[in-house]
């Protein structure tokens, strides 16, 4: 195989990743919303974890998409 | 047709080598916003506490905002101890959250975007944050590795773990900041590029998309910046209390 082709191929592979990110980031969102639901007055409280959590699942797709660009580029 | 990449390239605006010992110092575009940032962070200070007034006016008010922030985010994160660093992690922040933003304007230059700038940042945090842990505990800051109430059989196999996951975190917090500003740039470039391709009759549906893109990439702003400070007040905290 070529080299051109087997680097597309492996770029593509890479995207596989996010399908573990789209489950972490609805996970963290389901739970805050339902937290919320039970105790509104918490919102204030719980709303920056969420936010560290979802900018640190957020960080585990961009690895994977900085995998994919060492993987084509270099 | 030109690469989305391209935007990052570092072109340099005086030239300063020294090609005997093959430095090159040059005075960049990179070099460029990064004064442009530590100017903007300096001058909003400077000129939001001119006036001193006990009710204050907006830009004073904008300052204190920011103020309060930071100093909540390091006394709730890092304990009153903390606030011995917080001029170190306010111009963390500051300097972080001027260059993400900064970059968004059209035609400039995000420095935050090269990993060298980043890792130089996150290196500093983890050296700075391992030196302070030492400088208060001293050798007994080797007592972080080791979990408490871990059966002792285990030792072995979870020491080295823990000082690998240690050693990951300045690679982690770069990586993060410096993915995140390029990939949001290079989204938008290849936006651009659609647009441009699509013309006046159905450029409008890409342009909508960039609009959309870049309030999307000033709000990535804020938060990357928020995170590497929170990141950073969290490591001060273990470095500071040791668990």
């Amino acid at each position: 195989m070529e080299l051109d082709a087997a680097r597309m191929i492996g770029a593509g592979l890479a995207t596989i990743a996010l399908f573990g990110v789209g489950t972490g980031i609805g996970s963290i969102f389901s739970t805050l919303i339902s937290t919320v639901g039970r105790n509104p007055s918490v919102q204030q409280r719980v709303f920056p974890y969420a936010i560290i959590g979802f900018a640190l699942v957020e960080a585990v797709a961009l690895y994977a998409l900085l995998i994919a660009f060492i993987i084509l580029f270099v | 047709m030109a690469s989305p990449l391209e935007q990052f390239a570092i072109e340099p605006i005086v030239r300063i080598t020294v090609p005997d010992l093959g430095l090159d110092l040059s005075f960049t575009n990179s070099s460029l916003w990064m004064g442009i940032a530590v100017a903007c962070s300096y001058g909003l200070v400077m000129a939001g506490t001119r006036q001193r007034a006990l009710v204050p006016g907006r830009l004073q008010a904008l300052v204190e905002l920011a103020y309060e922030f930071v100093a909540g985010m390091v006394r709730e994160n890092a304990g009153r101890e903390g606030m011995r660093y917080f001029p170190w992690i306010f111009t963390l922040f500051m300097f972080v959250l001027f260059g993400n933003l900064l970059g968004i304007i059209p035609g400039a230059f995000t420095f935050t975007s090269h990993i060298i700038v980043t890792f130089t940042l996150a290196i500093g945090v983890f050296l700075g944050t391992t030196a302070v842990g030492f400088y208060i505990h001293g050798l007994r800051f080797l007592t972080f590795f080791v979990p408490s109430g871990a059966p002792k059989i285990m030792l072995p196999l979870l020491v080295p773990i823990e000082i690998l996951s240690y050693c990951f975190r300045p690679i982690s917090l770069s990586i993060r900041l410096f993915v995140n500003m390029m990939a949001g740039h290079t989204m938008l470039k290849i936006f651009v590029g659609f647009a441009v391709a699509l013309g006046i009759l159905f450029g409008w549906l890409p342009f909508s998309i960039i609009v959309a893109l870049n309030g999307f990439e000033i709000v990535v702003a804020f938060l990357q910046a928020y995170i590497f400070t929170i990141l950073t007040c969290l490591y001060l905290h273990d470095a500071i209390h040791l668990h």
